[in-house]
């Protein structure tokens, strides 16, 4: 086999690896990546229906429930609240008052988590909790703003 | 006034390692002799200056001087003398003092065992490592100083996050961080080769121990914390594909492709060019790496905003060592050479789709890690990449690797025949198909996905096997010959073989895990059982322990199997007493085919508590699978040639 020929059969096999892995990553994005989704925002219909999805906000002071291994509570970004079950074990940095984070589907208006997510210190809001209740924040001024100048 | 020491001691560092960043590498393009001689005492200095002030920070650790920030923010008196001293990494300007103490242990080894090296190469190896410390204690003095006071000094400390108190916290960081940084001693030989133009077998030769020396902390590294987070997250987890644990396997998949393709440099010539871009590609990884996990980007990218002149230092360093080496790289490769020709069908041409296969692995870690950061950035929304996505991706990449794997190493150099591989290696095949069924049936249940891993693990198995068989047995001459030849196997060679049974036994454990694992999560009052795989789990309940600096409450398992005892567990919910945080310990009954695992969940309408148990098949064989490949690698580094003296032919 010439020298030419050669080198064009490794650079055709390394286009062949790359062009597989790259077909193996976009079909992975478009079925794993998981967006987050505010209580506001599933409110007013936006998050999906049947696909997992993650929801963050303050976890509703004295509305966790346990019946057995499963548990019910209310997450809240100030604005608008979410019922959520999970079965299973919390993690231990679960607080009410607290931020969290719970990935799962959203059913018949439940919330219905696979998985709370463990954050590594109590003063830590997850990222997602925070920015969700600043959002909830910004847009209950903006109403109050609005209802002022309408007057 | 010992912290002051230590901030003086780290600004004289500097003054040395600028020195040594300049002057030899002055000294090696010029031919001055006398500036070149000032590279080796110079890094010796250099690494007592910082070894000092690493003393320093150590000794406010243990004499509790909370009128230092970082201790006042990572230690507390309760807190066990061995987690005060591990409390020295606890923290990020703590981590960056490891990583230069790590750095300049590299250099003194350096400077030790390559002393038959010419001086031109040594100046400029240890020039270059001294530039990227110059870099690091410059990053550390300008944002982020371990010796910064705090004023008024506060009685007591903030204490350790309870999640770090753990034997794992005393030696998985200084394991993975002598790994990540020893990259950079691969790294300083390219630059160094690149400079000089002196890239040739040889160089592959000095290179290689190191890299394999480097790879093996950062392989043991990287296993110790994956078994850590398996015991002490309390879900029973070994990885979670998290962004800090990405962090450090994309320089371990770089790290790799690097050792095999210096194989190929140093053997057969071939591949110049592309060993020293992996050199580079290894370290640029393993401080992106370091900067990634240490800088807060990962948790939110605007942590960036809460000091930009971190964010700011970081990206202006990663931009000047990457943005200059490949500058370097672009300007004096094309002088490197080819090397030698090889046909398409060899042991060159399955080493290179394995350097491959590595690279695009990482590179898909890479996206999928950095991709949420990204859209964040740019104000997309937030997404979050989970393990599916890695799944998916990593292991149908790995999966040829794996293969090669087996057919690599039996594949002659410059030219294999297809037929001959087929020929010699259908024994393996034959036994890899009927072993991973039959494991499959024994355990019960033949699943694809399983099958598909066990093939690979057994593949691996067989085709050693096959490679050491021919090695020691071609005529088959009776015990005591085999055991001559069986000595005759070069400690390289055995090297690779332990390391490659090493991935099979891995491989082996991650199926067998994945398959067949039960989990199962009870609410149990006091007396009553569950049973899980033929083993009955019995909860006798809970009683107050006080722990030195925590208050335990802890359960008490009994596992019985058949009516016999098997053994009892007491897992335990800690309350730190400092920080108020509660924390899991799970408890585990470690065995070579099972782990029995139990961890305790809360406490449900009095006395009964949720309680997770787990059944893991052969769960300890991934961690088993890790140390063999560093076993590997360290019979690979005690091969006699790499230990040839000065003037010796090469």
């Amino acid at each position: 086999m010439k020298t030419r020929h050669k080198r064009l059969a490794i650079a055709a096999g390394v286009v062949v690896v790359i062009g597989v892995a790259a077909t193996l990553i976009l079909n992975a994005f478009n079925s794993n990546l998981v967006f987050f989704f505010s209580p506001s925002q599933i409110a007013s219909k936006e998050a999906p229906v049947n696909r997992t999805f993650r929801l963050g906000g303050m976890v509703v002071t004295g509305s966790v429930k346990r019946t057995g291994v499963a548990v019910d509570f209310q997450v809240t970004d100030t604005a608008q609240t979410v019922p959520v079950h999970f079965e299973g074990i919390l993690p231990d940095l679960f607080k009410e008052g607290k931020g969290v984070v719970a990935q799962g589907k959203l059913q018949d208006g439940v919330f219905v988590a696979k998985e709370v997510l463990a954050k590594h210190d109590e003063n830590y809001m997850p990222p997602e909790a925070a920015e969700a209740l600043k959002n909830a924040a910004k847009s209950n001024q903006k109403t109050a703003a609005s209802v002022v100048t309408s007057k | 006034m010992i912290p002051e020491i230590g901030h003086f001691l780290l600004w004289l560092a500097m003054g040395v390692a600028l020195v040594i960043g300049t002057v030899p590498l002055w000294g090696a393009t010029t031919g001055r002799a006398d500036c070149m001689a000032l590279a080796r005492p110079g890094s010796y200095l250099l690494a007592a200056l910082v070894t000092a002030a690493s003393a320093c920070l150590m000794a406010s650790f243990l004499g509790n001087d909370f009128s230092v920030l970082y201790v006042a923010s990572n230690s507390n008196t309760a807190l066990p003398t061995q987690y005060r001293m591990a409390g020295f990494w606890g923290g990020h300007e703590g981590s960056l003092l490891l990583w230069v103490q790590m750095l300049v242990i590299w250099m003194v080894a350096v400077g030790l065992f390559s002393r038959h090296l010419p001086r031109e190469v040594l100046s400029r190896i240890l020039a270059v490592m001294g530039l990227v410390s110059v870099g690091f204690l410059l990053f550390m003095l300008l944002t982020s100083n371990p010796f910064d006071r705090l004023f008024p000094a506060p009685p007591d400390g903030r204490d350790l996050n309870p999640l770090l108190q753990d034997p794992g916290m005393v030696f998985h960081p200084p394991m993975l961080y002598m790994g990540y940084v020893g990259f950079c001693v691969a790294f300083a030989f390219a630059i160094a080769a690149l400079i000089g133009g002196n890239l040739d077998a040889t160089w592959a030769r000095w290179t290689r121990p190191w890299t394999t020396v480097a790879w093996m902390f950062l392989t043991v590294g990287i296993s110790l914390g994956s078994s850590w987070a398996y015991y002490e997250l309390g879900w029973g987890g070994w990885w979670f594909w998290d962004p800090v644990e990405n962090a450090s396997l994309m320089p371990w998949l770089l790290g790799t492709a690097l050792i095999h393709s210096l194989a190929v440099t140093e053997k057969r010539g071939s591949f110049k060019n592309w060993t020293v871009l992996l050199a580079i590609l290894a370290f640029s990884f393993s401080l992106l790496g370091t900067f990634l996990v240490r800088s807060g980007v990962l948790s939110s990218v605007h942590a960036f905003a809460t000091d930009p002149r971190r964010g700011l230092f970081i990206l202006a360093f990663l931009t000047i060592v990457i943005g200059s080496s490949f500058t370097l790289y672009a300007w004096r490769a094309p002088t490197v050479g080819l090397g030698a020709r090889f046909a398409l069908i060899s042991k060159e041409t399955s080493l290179l789709a394995n350097n491959v296969l590595l690279m695009v692995a990482a590179g898909a870690v890479l996206l999928g890690t950095l991709y949420p950061l990204l859209l964040d950035a740019l104000g997309m929304g937030k997404i979050s990449v989970g393990p599916p996505y890695f799944d998916s991706v990593f292991v149908p990449l790995m999966a040829p690797a794996i293969f090669l794997m087996g057919v690599g190493p039996l594949a002659r150099w410059k030219e294999a025949a297809v037929p001959d591989l087929a020929r010699r290696l259908r024994w393996a095949l034959g036994v890899t198909v009927v072993a991973a069924i039959g494991t499959g049936w024994l355990a019960g249940s033949i699943h694809l996905v399983a099958t598909c891993g066990l093939l690979m693990a057994y593949w691996i198995f067989a085709s050693v096997a096959t490679d050491l068989w021919e090695r020691v047995n071609p005529e088959g001459k009776g015990v005591a010959e085999l055991r001559r030849r069986m000595g005759q196997i070069p400690r390289a060679l055995a090297g690779m073989m332990l390391a490659h049974i090493g991935v099979a036994v891995f491989c082996f454990g991650v199926t067998m895990v994945k398959t067949y694992e039960v989990e199962s999560d009870v609410k149990m009052a006091v007396g009553d059982s569950t049973t899980v795989r033929g083993y009955q789990f019995t909860f006798q309940g809970v009683k107050n322990v006080p722990g030195p600096n925590y208050e335990a409450t802890r359960a008490q398992i009994v596992i019985t199997k058949g009516g016999d005892k098997v053994t009892e567990l007491t897992p335990e919910k800690r309350i730190y007493r400092v920080q108020q945080n509660p924390m899991t310990e799970a408890a585990i009954d470690a065995g070579l085919t099972k782990d029995l695992y139990v961890s305790l969940g809360e406490e449900v309408d009095g006395g009964a508590w949720i309680i997770r148990v787990y059944v893991k098949p052969f769960i300890d064989w991934i961690w088993g699978g890790c140390m063999l490949m560093a076993l590997g690698g360290l019979f690979a580094v005690s091969d006699r040639r790499y230990r040839r003296k000065k003037g010796e032919p090469s």
